[in-house]
């Protein structure tokens, strides 16, 4: 092996690796708040709504769900650039995500809320509270619950799915190795330190959501 | 007055009650008994609309409940249910369990409800689990939270529909305690039940179901000591 | 076709002639995925054994394979795609792509496959262990059978989910589906027909798929 590492760009480079990186996780945690609303919405529509939002919300989330990430990513960036709508990568990377994330999403909600048992919101109406009352008070926190693990595994996902942003021009943390690494030929070095930045990262979200979720479910 | 006339009810094609005429007085107690799948605990939710009628009436006070215009949720303010399974919410604590509803139905401030909250649950047997989580409590003391959680709503009617079958034996002497209490404090209740005993000594009168009519309605002790219907015999035979 | 004569056309429409390619981009994301699925999956089933039977396996083995789910598959891709010229082995793309699409489908299915065998009632096997099954009979016999039925939904979303990443491969060259539509979108501009023929087939093959096992999952648990 007569590969010398030169670990010395890399370093020098850290800083930018490091903004890069809080880069990535503002565009995961965006695309998940954005994510959330609309899959919560896509799940109501497709448990109590009247037909055409079902079959609207249903479209939208089989094609999330059964197409590659990429190609999500590819349709705002290409699709609409042929109406003319030429999106930042930024925006074309938060709205692939975000799609994609509703898509996931919803059909957790839809599940947790199915978990549900009826005789919760019965027990809620005798007391008088109405539909919404209900909703809000007793269905909703239940569910949060049974959704958490799954919402936290997708933010995960959003994470490790942003480094697709390299494709379309966007420099969070994989665009950014990726620019730093062809400058300097150091490939191998700038990579490997990318992937312990995503590892730590990954790691750090499961820590937290950990620890939040003993804070919010004491039962 | 609840007054229930000529009341049908079908699920599809399978009629689960027929013509029902049975009025209920304030303060009075009325056992509801008859075998499973007899309609008895159907009618208990008929009366708060949980399930729609399809035929006769039913008045609560003079309102008719599944008229359109009735405001459903005002309906039952007055009438309070407890389950089966009680149902208890498992994200809130016991207090909080009872003091919600006071407070987003009838707008009672947080200490208001607090207070009311913590009379009910001390009426029951509760007042040293206040803080606790519904999921580390027993059957027993779960059916207590959610009668408890009923009574704060201060109703006029109290439901109870089979409150003592899913629970471990050693469970139904303290609920069916509290139903005694409930009688001495002179609530009108309506008590679907298998605790024919109970029945006995606790109800004014007893209606024993049977297919979806109600068989025989006599005085409590009449009807268990001396019931006049055959198939009245027949059943306390199998159970008694 | 009338063309002014002041412009030079690079674009041409999309055509019949362009199926071809298409669908020889298709077969290489179906062959990728096929061998990284079916290989990743015996080493991922034995992984999840491990992971259950052994608490050594599960700190080491796991952390290990953790790390597999923690890093972009792209990373990953570009990483080891640049690691093997280090050790003068030169690589090329088809075989770096099967290699860390295989390493990474044993990670997710050795979770899956975890699962699976924690599935299996303790009672099950505590009665075919008292029939004086040995160990591994227990494991061939009945351990297996129930558990890859328990395993099937899990197991369908990681190789669905697999074909789907396929498309990375394209960052290290390997002619795939998604690579080929944006080299027929540059050229022809048509970006949403190519797109969607695109889009179709992965649908084509993921929709119906997810549903027959949601069927069958159904079903299975009135067992």
């Amino acid at each position: 092996m007569d590969y010398t590492f030169h670990w010395r760009p890399v370093i020098k480079a850290l800083p930018d690796l490091f903004s890069a990186a809080l880069i990535t996780l503002e565009a995961a945690i965006l695309s998940m708040i954005i994510g959330i609303i609309i899959g919560l919405g896509l799940a109501m529509m497709r448990l109590y709504g009247n037909k055409a939002m079902y079959i609207f919300a249903t479209i939208w989330v089989e094609l999330a769900r059964n197409t590659p990430a990429l190609l999500q990513l590819f349709f705002f960036g290409f699709g609409l650039g042929a109406f003319g709508w030429h999106l930042s990568p930024f925006m074309i990377v938060l709205c692939g995500l975000a799609f994609n994330n509703a898509g996931y999403l919803a059909e957790n909600f839809r599940g947790g809320f199915q978990a549900i048992p009826k005789a919760q919101y019965n027990a809620a109406r005798c007391l008088g509270m109405s539909a919404s009352q209900t909703y809000l008070r007793i269905i909703i926190p239940q569910v949060f619950k049974l959704v958490y693990y799954p919402m936290t595994n997708q933010m995960v996902w959003a994470v490790l799915m942003s480094s697709l942003g390299m494709l379309v021009g966007f420099r969070e943390l994989s665009g950014e190795t990726q620019f730093l690494a062809s400058n300097t030929f150091r490939l191998f070095e700038f990579f490997l330190v990318a992937a312990v930045f995503y590892y730590v990262l990954v790691k750090a979200i499961l820590v937290a959501a950990h620890l939040l979720s003993r804070r919010l479910f004491t039962y | 007055m609840i007054k229930l006339q000529g009341v049908d009810k079908s699920f599809g094609d399978l009629r689960v009650l027929k013509g029902i005429d049975l009025s209920v007085e304030k303060g009075e107690v009325l056992s509801v008994i008859g075998a499973s799948g007899s309609g008895k605990s159907t009618m208990l939710y008929c009366i708060n609309a949980l399930e729609k009628i399809q035929g006769g009436q039913i008045l609560v006070d003079g309102v008719d409940v599944h008229c359109a215009d009735t405001n459903v949720n005002k309906l039952r303010r007055e009438i309070g249910m407890v389950f089966q399974q009680w149902n208890s919410f498992p994200h809130l604590s016991v207090m909080d369990n009872v003091a919600l509803a006071p407070q987003i139905v009838l707008g009672k401030s947080k200490d208001e409800a607090y207070s009311i909250a913590e009379k009910h649950l001390k009426h029951v047997g509760l007042g040293d689990k206040l803080q606790t989580y519904p999921t580390r409590m027993s059957g027993g003391q779960q059916q207590r939270l959610a009668i408890a959680r009923a009574l704060a709503m201060e109703p006029s009617y109290m439901l109870f529909d089979e409150v003592t079958s899913a629970l471990d034996p050693e469970l139904v002497g303290e609920v069916l305690d509290t139903l005694r209490l409930l009688r001495e404090d002179g609530m009108t209740m309506i008590v679907v039940t298998h605790e024919i005993n109970f029945a006995r000594d606790v109800s004014d009168r007893i209606a024993f179901f049977h297919q979806g009519v109600i068989e025989e309605l006599a005085p409590a002790k009449d009807l268990v000591n001396n019931p006049q219907r055959e198939r009245t015999q027949q059943f306390l035979s199998k159970v008694l | 076709m009338s063309e002014s004569a002041s412009t030079i056309q690079f674009f041409t429409s999309f055509s019949v002639n362009d199926l071809p390619f298409l669908a020889q981009a298709a077969g290489g994301t179906l062959l990728i995925s096929i061998i990284s699925i079916s290989i990743g999956s015996v080493f991922g089933c034995l992984f999840g054994w491990a992971l259950y039977a052994s608490k050594y396996a599960r700190y080491i083995l796991g952390s290990i394979l953790d790390i597999f789910r923690s890093v972009p598959l792209i990373i990953q891709l570009l990483l080891f795609f640049n690691f093997f010229p280090i050790l003068g082995i030169p690589l090329e793309p088809f075989a770096a792509g099967c290699i860390v699409l295989t390493v990474y489908t044993s990670a997710l299915v050795a979770q899956v496959a975890r699962g699976g065998i924690e599935a299996v009632p303790e009672s099950m096997r505590r009665a075919s262990r008292s029939l004086g099954m040995s160990y591994f009979q227990d494991m061939r016999y009945v351990v297996w059978p129930i558990g890859a039925r328990a395993m099937l939904p899990a197991w369908t979303g990681v190789a669905l989910g697999v074909l789907k990443d396929s498309a990375l491969v394209s960052v290290l060259g390997y002619l795939e589906l998604l690579r080929a539509s944006q080299i027929l979108i540059t050229r022809t501009q048509e970006p949403f027909i190519i797109l969607a023929i695109v889009g179709a087939f992965y649908f084509a093959l993921s929709y119906p798929i997810g549903k027959i096992t949601a069927r069958l999952e159904q079903r299975w648990q009135y067992d």
